[in-house]
Order: structure tokens, then C-alpha cells, then sequence
């Protein structure tokens, strides 16, 4: 209506492209400059991109070692084993998707579509189709748990048991049997990163949420431990957390042998769990003293206080900080490379290092951050996609 | 403190002090509060009116003096804090209703998770809460989508599902819009007809007339005037309370 109102007034006001040209590319002269240097710009950086990625890269280092970069050294005659672990969890989130729906349901449409798409990639033929299962297996589970509010709390159980179910799994154990054991030293590539990432997060959470409400403890030992542990653990990078866990450790404690991988968790998730707890501290202080006393009044104890009426809030609002850290997080599995594991970056360094692909870093470089982004960038979607299912909820 | 004291006064309160710091905000509380007795509490703000209905269910605690609220009194057990606090109902200025929760879970929080009270069961008495407070058709909505009037109405609503034996009212209309108030303090004057012990903290001076039992008037943190409606505003006994008076029935 204002539209026509204007094109009364001004029957000679452009529109449709050319209007949106001038109003933001052309609107006065130097904004005019300042788009054809840029363009000329994106023009040669594209032109080269293009060029090379297309004509000059050699990508065969990328489907040789597809491999590699997915699970590192794990013995191919065990892969079922990770194709067994990968449709469970297509199985939970699929029946969580049925349950609940909205932004879970999207989650598992998300994760069937990349299925999908990943099956169109130069996989071994008994990949493509292990891909294709799993993306309708997770169908057929969300169909399956459609409406099924009855089994929320068995499925709640089932993500809970899927740790240990997880590394039971890919580890094994004994020599020989149905699941022999699988030393973690030939874990790797985005199998190694995933586990990693998922294990310190999974477990940071928690540990920071404590650790929040531990500094805001009216229990002067409590706090003390609290503040000094976060304020420390701030105060020290995350490479020299790694490489205490790797080399101090065993100096100090020789006879104290554990899982190079284990102290890799370990480390991540002590690290994590500080930059946890400052997230959570700032929801908790965003949540008005009113909350607590009418939680108080109605005879609330401290931890049922805590736990319905503050926690919910407070970490709603810090949704968007939360996930921000744990993709940073994500990014940080990376230096577990620079102590000599084999993660997605450590298998790129030792395919750079193979005499086969001599000189083709930047293919292989490319093509792991190509991977990190994916799943960053699907991190940061969901996490768009709480914060708008909440807002709308909240209105 | 003999039974029958403690059958007859719901709240006794002896020689209550509270400090913030060196500011001496209550100075030598005594008073008694009947079982159905409705008792309003007015005072210039600063005069330490809310901080004291406050220490009845120790949203702050009193450095010196005593409280029994029903047979109890009130220490530093936090067991027997709790177990008060689910006697005591409490409104607030400001609502403070649980944003994240709808009507229905608001009303039925204390319930299930204090009282352990069957879900179904809590459910069906928060709908007839809903009903007595007039916004039944409201269940499903967030605080954030209702007005404040409806709010409060909501909140009173959670604080009788505890089915408390006290209510206690922090100016449960100064942040209402004119036109809100009247349905508040019609669930309130309900509420006093069905029998309820209230303290209530208000500057509605005709609502006070018209349901009080007993007016009390705070001043520095003293009671400096206690008496029924009628020789409360006819003829109030301290300087002060005449000089609040004309102020809040002629402004």
C-alpha cells in the first residue's frame, strides 16, 4: 500500500533490480568506487579459486585416502563395528525426532540429508549403500517413534547408554571373540575428532554447570576452589594442558599408565569446563533475584530450586555462547594433533608427510577444514534454530 | 510458648530485629496474627513493612527476636524452613512468575515437586484454582503473553496451590495498571471470604476498610499504630499516622 502511495508521489521511482543496485551499490559516489574496486576484486581472488580448485588441484589424494581421513588406521575388517555405533545412533535420534519433533526432528532430517548427499560422494560402493541405509533407517526410526510419548524417558536411558555402548563398541576388548579390542592408538581422522569433541562436551557441560554454581556458593571453600579453578585454568592455553596430560603425567606417575586418548579427554574436558562455567555464571546472573524467592516460598529446597525454576533460565539465555564454545571446542580437537594423535588434522599431516602425495597440502589442508566447517557450520545452524524455536515460545 | 497460644495466634512474633548492614531496618516487632484473621500493613516506603512480612517466611533472615508460624519457630533448619515456607503463601509485587513455564506448570510446580502430589491430581486442582481466580481459558499461555493483572491472578493461584495455611501479599497492586487492580483485589476479598489468614501490604485504603480486620502502621521499623478500620482511619492515635493518612486518602 505505502509502495503504491510512493510510486504516485514519484511516478518516475525505479524498481526491481536496478533500484536495489542504486540503493545499495550506487548510492552516492564514493560507495560507487568503493563497489567496482571490490568487485574487481572478488573477480580475480574467485577467478584463481576457481580455476585452481577445477583445472590445477589434483584431488585424487582425497578419495586414496577417503579412509584415513575418516576413521585413521581402524582395522577395515572392524568397520562394522563403527557402521553398527552410527546406526544406533541413527536409531535414537531418530525415535527422539519422532517424539519430540521440532528442532530434533529437523536436526535428524538435517543428518538424513547429509547422509544422502555423502552417499553421492566416491565412497566405496559398500559405503554409498551403508550411507544410503542409514539415511532411511533414521526414516523409517522416525516414523516408528511418531507419537510415542510413552517412551521418552526409555529413549533418554538409550542416549545416556549410547556412551558406553560407543566405546565398548570401538574399543573391544580381549584378544580375539566377537569384539576384539581395537588399541585407541589406531583410532582416527573425523571418527577420533567426533569422539573427542562429543566425550569433552558431554562431559564439560555438566562439570560446568557445577562449577558455576559452586562460584556463586555462599560456602567459602566451595567458591574459593571454584574461582581459583576457573581463573587457572583461563590462565593457561590449551597446548600446554595437552601437553601436560601427554608428557608430565607419565613423568610424574610412571606406573600410572592411561589411554593417550583418555588424557586427551581429559584435558579438553578440564579446559572446557572453566570457559563452561563463566557461560553459565553470566545466564545464572542474568536470572532476577525474584525467581529465587518465589521459588524459595513455594518451600523449593536448593537443588529443586535450581534445577526448574533458575537453571532452565539461565541457560536459555546462554544458548548461543554455549554452543559458540563448544565450536570452538570442536576446532580445538585439532592441537591433540601437535601430541602426535591422529586426528582429522593429525591424519592430514601424515598423508602430507606419505612420499605418494608429496606437495599437495593444500588439497589435503583444504579439504579438512572443509570438514571442520561442515560440521561448525551445522553446530551454529541448530543453534540458530533453539534460539528461535525458544524466542518464539517465550514470545 | 504454651499450645493453646500457639492454636490460637498463627504467627506470633516477639521483639524483632533486623540489620542491612548498620542500618537498623526492624526495631522491636511484637505482634500476634489470629487464624483468619486479615490484616493490613501500610507505611511510608523505607518504613520496613515489606522487609518484616519477609521474615515470616525468612526470605530474610532476623538478627534478634523470635517467630513461631503455626507451632513453629522459626531457625536456622533448613528443613524446617521449607516445611513453613510451604505453609506460608506468598504474593509478590512484581508477580515473579516462572517465564519459562506455562500457566499450568506455574500453578503446579510446588505441588508435584514439594508436595509430591500426583500429577493428574495437581492438575485438576490448578484448573479449579484457575476457575476460582477467573482465567480458567488461560492454562497453556506463558506469563509473558497475559496481562499483569492476569499474572498476579496466576500467582495467587500458585501460592494457594500449596494449600497454605498463611498468605502473605508485597503490594500485590502498586505495579498494576489502574484498570487491573480491581480484578486483583476482587480474587483477594474472595479469598478473605472463604476464610484465609492474610497479611497484606497495600495503599488500597478502601480495600482495606472494607476487609481488614486490623490495620497496622509501620514507621522506621516500629508498629506504630495497630487498630481496627474504623478507629484506624477515624481516629488514629500517632502524629504520624494522621500525617500518612492525609496524605494517601487526599492525594
Amino acid at each position: 500500500m505505502s509502495n503504491e502511495m510512493i510510486r504516485q508521489g514519484h511516478p518516475r521511482e525505479m524498481t526491481g533490480p536496478l533500484k536495489w543496485l542504486r540503493d545499495n551499490l550506487f548510492n552516492n559516489w564514493y560507495n560507487g568506487i568503493l563497489t567496482v574496486i571490490s568487485l574487481f576484486f572478488i573477480f580475480v581472488v574467485s577467478k584463481a579459486g576457481f580455476t585452481w580448485i577445477f583445472f590445477e588441484a589434483s584431488w585424487e589424494v582425497i578419495p586414496a585416502n577417503l579412509n584415513l581421513f575418516m576413521t585413521g588406521m581402524y582395522p577395515p575388517e572392524e568397520k562394522w563395528r563403527i557402521w553398527t555405533v552410527v546406526y544406533m545412533l541413527a536409531f535414537l535420534a531418530g525415535i527422539s525426532a519422532g517424539i519430540w519433533g521440532g528442532i530434533i526432528l529437523r536436526f535428524a532430517l538435517i543428518s538424513t540429508a547429509v547422509s544422502l548427499l555423502l552417499a553421492v560422494l566416491p565412497f566405496e560402493s559398500i559405503t554409498r549403500l551403508l550411507l544410503l541405509g542409514a539415511a532411511i533407517f533414521l526414516t523409517a526410526s522416525l516414523l516408528l517413534g511418531r507419537g510415542r510419548t510413552g517412551w521418552r524417558s526409555v529413549v533418554l536411558w538409550g542416549w545416556v547408554l549410547s556412551f558406553p555402548l560407543t566405546v565398548i563398541m570401538l574399543r573391544g576388548f580381549g584378544e580375539s571373540g566377537v569384539l576384539p579390542a581395537v588399541m585407541t592408538t589406531r583410532w582416527g581422522g573425523l571418527l577420533l575428532t567426533l569422539i573427542l569433541a562429543s566425550v569433552s562436551i558431554a562431559a564439560s557441560f555438566p562439570l560446568g554447570i557445577l562449577l558455576a554454581l559452586g562460584r556463586r556458593s555462599r560456602l567459602p571453600a566451595v567458591s574459593w576452589f571454584s574461582i581459583s579453578y576457573i581463573e587457572v585454568v583461563r590462565g593457561i592455553p590449551l597446548v600446554t594442558i595437552l601437553f601436560m596430560s601427554q608428557i608430565m603425567l607419565p613423568i610424574f606417575l610412571p606406573d600410572f599408565r592411561i589411554d593417550k586418548i583418555i588424557r586427551a579427554m581429559i584435558g579438553l574436558t578440564l579446559f572446557s569446563t572453566a570457559y563452561m562455567a563463566e557461560n553459565v555464571r553470566g545466564g545464572l546472573q542474568g536470572v532476577p533475584r525474584g525467581q529465587y524467592e518465589a521459588a524459595e516460598a513455594l518451600g523449593l529446597s536448593y537443588s529443586l530450586t535450581m534445577v526448574l525454576v533458575i537453571l532452565p533460565q539461565a541457560l536459555r539465555s546462554v544458548i548461543p555462547a554455549i554452543v559458540g564454545h563448544f565450536i570452538s571446542l570442536f576446532k580445538d580437537t585439532s592441537l591433540v594433533a601437535i601430541i602426535g594423535l591422529l586426528d582429522l588434522l593429525g591424519i592430514a599431516r601424515s598423508i602430507i608427510a606419505n612420499p605418494d602425495w608429496l606437495g599437495l597440502q593444500t588439497e589435503v589442508y583444504l579439504f579438512a577444514a572443509f570438514i571442520y566447517f561442515m560440521v561448525s557450520y551445522s553446530m551454529s545452524r541448530v543453534s540458530r534454530r533453539i534460539e528461535l524455536a525458544l524466542g518464539i515460545e517465550r514470545k | 510458648m504454651s499450645n493453646n497460644i500457639s492454636d490460637e495466634f498463627i504467627v506470633i512474633c516477639d521483639d524483632v530485629h533486623k540489620w542491612f548492614g548498620k542500618l537498623h531496618v526492624l526495631r522491636g516487632v511484637t505482634t500476634r496474627f489470629k487464624k483468619g484473621e486479615k490484616v493490613v500493613i501500610c507505611g511510608p516506603s523505607g518504613s520496613g513493612k515489606s522487609t518484616f512480612i519477609r521474615t515470616i517466611n525468612r526470605l530474610e533472615e532476623y538478627q534478634q527476636g523470635k517467630i513461631i508460624v503455626n507451632g513453629t519457630e522459626l531457625n536456622r533448619d533448613v528443613k524446617n524452613i521449607e516445611k513453613i515456607r510451604e505453609e506460608v503463601g506468598m504474593v509478590f509485587q512484581h508477580f515473579n512468575l516462572f517465564p519459562h513455564l506455562n500457566v499450568l506448570q506455574n500453578i503446579t510446580l510446588g505441588p508435584i515437586w514439594r508436595k509430591k502430589t500426583d500429577k493428574e491430581e495437581a492438575r485438576s486442582a490448578a484448573l479449579e484454582l484457575l476457575e476460582r481466580v477467573g482465567i480458567s481459558d488461560q492454562s497453556d499461555k506463558f506469563p509473558g503473553q497475559l496481562s499483569g493483572g492476569q499474572q498476579q491472578r496466576v500467582a495467587i493461584a500458585r501460592a494457594l496451590a500449596m494449600q497454605p495455611k498463611i498468605m502473605l501479599f508485597d503490594e500485590p497492586t502498586s505495579a498494576l495498571d489502574p484498570e487491573m487492580i480491581n480484578e486483583v483485589l476482587d480474587v483477594m476479598r474472595e479469598l478473605a471470604r472463604s476464610g484465609m489468614t492474610m497479611l497484606i501490604i497495600t495503599h488500597e485504603m478502601g480495600f482495606a476498610r472494607e476487609v481488614a480486620d486490623r490495620i497496622i502502621f509501620f514507621d522506621e521499623g516500629q508498629i506504630i499504630e495497630d487498630a481496627e478500620p474504623e478507629a484506624f482511619f477515624n481516629n488514629p492515635q500517632n502524629e504520624r499516622t494522621r500525617l500518612f493518612l492525609s496524605r494517601i486518602l487526599h492525594h
